[in-house]
């Protein structure tokens, strides 16, 4: 993590890592994702200096489109410090002499493992997900021939199927995470393992939603302004997750939760997932029942490196 | 108070790296391990990942075992990402193995072949005794040459058969101009091709193609293979500069190369003949050549009407989850927090446990109320 930087002066890699022809070559796949929202386009993925599975996908994506001008913000579990993120994060701050943020407001590009931010994405932003599998039927069928011809052919029983054996067996839709959905009522899309609390984000978003999967070497879209609907039945309607408990530091009540253990004797706290969304909340005054916790202290952005 | 934050991740990064390089060069006392005693003394090391990284470079595969701290997988995954960085400014002629010089040469198939079965340096027959006298430094007399020279070329297995046609010949690519499919510019596709299937098998792991081999071999889909050929030695890198027209000697790469032989009984389009599979790796790597020459055998059960049953002969199987740059990678990111969908399973589960616990708290009294009756 003590190579130079990569300003033109002593580059080593190319600007954002990638060759421009290789840059190219993805941006022409995500043109052809946009134009077919929630098909998944193959496209020549290339090998990453972090491991496959760790955000390889999302990092061609944020690389091809990536440039000086643009703020980049990147969480992974909602947080911006979590290790993961503050890796890549640092991958393109010195590769791609990019300003970073982790305020979601500021960022023009947001890449992300596992969450949609909790403040509303707005035009011209661009939310790039870091994808392990993107076939939403993978789990139902194994043989990539088999569900690409699914999908050819809009043959989706078999996801319903598994919904309704769901309702069967537990009485009610299973599945938190990963929860399939609809693009424009054609393509069935997995929208990553965001909490199914964070579909409804992507329907009608202001937002372009890029998504990466770099091992299956597959790229998809979900451009702005397009229906995304997260499948249901009528008599089992599409829900997502609540908590009783509010953020024990910012006392929100609608934000998603992360489970804090505290001790050996069951105590636990729930916080914001979304550390960003959080820590501005605390700014504005709002405190929560255990604010002063020092929790409180590491959501604080450390220096700059 | 067990609790520790997975946040705040700086400087625990930083310092976790900082510890990583010093586990790495050890005990100070002990002289530094250079790039070239790597390079010259552990060259097997250094072939497999030449050949697994797709890259040609003793020198930066020696490098890349010393930062992987001889993890070889590792060291793969590094000369990858360094590789993909650089530009491509053409491709090479096919190498041509029957011009190659050779180091070594057997056949299983036959006591004696034109041109000679060659020992070569092999492990092959050497007692599996640890040779103590090794942990001191001593100096190793030069091998004995002997009386003639091997055969500046050496023909391969298939002249042996080439007047009876009773080996398939040599499948040739389409006439069609197209380039050889590429797996580090697009993505896998099924039905894949000889080309696809080789390129994955050759750039794929020494382990799980050995394993899927001998899997073969103990009757999960076997072909009945026997050595043919196995040849390992230098071959020339020819390359035509479009302002040149003519291929120009680049320099020379060691390769080892196996031909596996299988009984065929013959269909209504071709006769009874012997059907091969290939093997081809840089460096010398007779395990992984002849693992490939298995597999991509079994892989043309189509071909030779054998029905297509076990993992070895399903191609999306076999090329999908032989990378393992890949499979490293996607098993070891569930390192990564998945605390979010853990958080989303936790909720479901405990609902699930409370309405099992209703449920069964209802049905006790129901039932003690009926006996009650």
């Amino acid at each position: 993590m003590n190579a130079p930087s990569n300003l033109p002066a002593n580059r080593v890699y190319n600007y954002a890592y990638l060759d421009e022809q290789t840059k190219r070559m993805i941006r022409r796949s995500i043109l052809k994702a946009i134009a077919i929202p929630g098909y998944q386009v193959p496209f020549g993925s290339r090998e990453m200096p972090v491991p496959y599975g760790w955000g390889t996908g999302g990092i061609q994506v944020t690389a091809s489109i990536i440039g000086p001008d643009d703020v980049y913000k990147c969480i992974d579990q909602g947080a911006d410090d979590t290790t993961n993120a503050v890796s890549i994060r640092r991958f393109f701050a010195r590769v791609a002499d990019v300003a970073t943020t982790e305020q979601t407001e500021e960022a023009t590009i947001i890449q992300t493992r596992h969450r949609i931010p909790e403040a509303p994405l707005q035009e011209g932003q661009i939310m790039v997900y870091q994808v392990p599998q993107p076939e939403p039927l993978r789990g139902l069928e194994p043989r990539e021939t088999e569900t690409r011809a699914m999908h050819a052919y809009e043959e989706y029983g078999l996801q319903y199927l598994s919904l309704y054996e769901s309702v069967a067996a537990y009485g009610r839709i299973a599945g938190g995470a990963g929860y399939p959905v609809l693009v424009d009522e054609r393509y069935l899309m997995s929208p990553s393992p965001i909490p199914k609390f964070d579909n409804p984000k992507l329907h009608q978003s202001e937002a372009l939603h890029l998504f990466g999967a770099g091992r299956e070497k597959r790229i998809y879209a979900v451009p702005p302004h397009t229906d995304v609907r997260s499948l249901d039945f009528e008599d089992y309607p599409f829900e997502i997750q609540s908590w009783d408990e509010v953020c024990a530091l910012c006392n929100c009540d609608s934000s998603y939760k992360d489970e804090v253990i505290l001790d050996d004797d069951g105590n636990r706290m729930f916080v914001c997932s979304d550390s960003a969304y959080c820590g501005e909340r605390r700014k504005q005054g709002h405190s929560g029942p255990l604010a002063g916790h020092a929790l409180d202290q590491l959501d604080q952005p450390e220096d700059a490196e | 108070m067990a609790y520790v934050s997975v946040k705040g991740g700086e400087r625990a990064i930083s310092n976790a790296h900082a510890w990583l390089d010093e586990a790495r060069r050890g005990d100070t006392n002990v002289p530094e391990l250079g790039v070239a005693q790597i390079r010259e003394q552990l060259s097997l090391a250094v072939d497999r990942v030449m050949m697994e990284g797709s890259c040609y470079d003793p020198d930066l595969a020696a490098l890349a075992i010393k930062q992987a701290r001889g993890d070889v997988t590792e060291a793969i995954f590094l000369l990858r990402a360094y590789r993909t960085t650089l530009s491509r400014f053409g491709a090479s002629e096919p190498i041509n193995t029957t011009k190659m010089s050779v180091a070594r040469r057997v056949s299983a198939a036959f006591k004696d072949i034109p041109g000679g079965q060659i020992l070569g340096p092999t492990f092959d027959y050497t007692h599996r005794l640890i040779d103590f006298g090794l942990s001191d430094d001593k100096t190793v007399p030069a091998a004995p040459l002997g009386d003639t020279p091997v055969a500046e070329h050496i023909p391969a297995i298939a002249s042996v058969f080439a007047h009876e046609a009773l080996l398939e010949p040599a499948p040739t690519d389409a006439d069609d101009g197209a380039e050889p499919y590429d797996l580090t510019r697009q993505p896998m596709a099924f039905p894949a091709g000889r080309d696809q299937r080789l390129q994955a098998l050759a750039r794929g792991d020494e382990g799980f193609l050995l394993s899927l081999a001998y899997a073969s071999q103990r009757g999960w889909g076997n072909t009945h293979p026997l050595c043919g050929e196995i040849r390992m030695g230098e071959v020339a890198v020819e390359f035509t500069p479009e302002e040149l027209g003519f291929p120009i000697e680049v320099g020379e790469i060691t390769v080892t190369e196996c031909q596996m032989i299988s009984n065929f009984e013959g269909s209504a389009e071709s006769p009874p003949q012997f059907t091969r599979g290939y093997g081809l790796t840089f460096g010398h790597n007779e395990r992984k050549a002849m693992s490939m020459a298995i597999v991509d055998r079994a892989l043309r059960h189509a071909e030779v009407g054998e029905a297509g049953v076990h993992a070895v002969q399903d191609e999306e199987f076999v090329l999908y989850h032989s990378d393992n740059v890949e499979a490293s990678g996607f098993v070891q990111h569930l390192k990564l927090p998945h605390y979010v969908d853990f958080q989303a399973e936790l909720q479901f589960v405990r609902r699930l446990k409370k309405e099992w616990e209703e449920a069964r708290a209802n049905s006790d009294t129901s039932e003690f109320a009926e006996a009650a009756e």
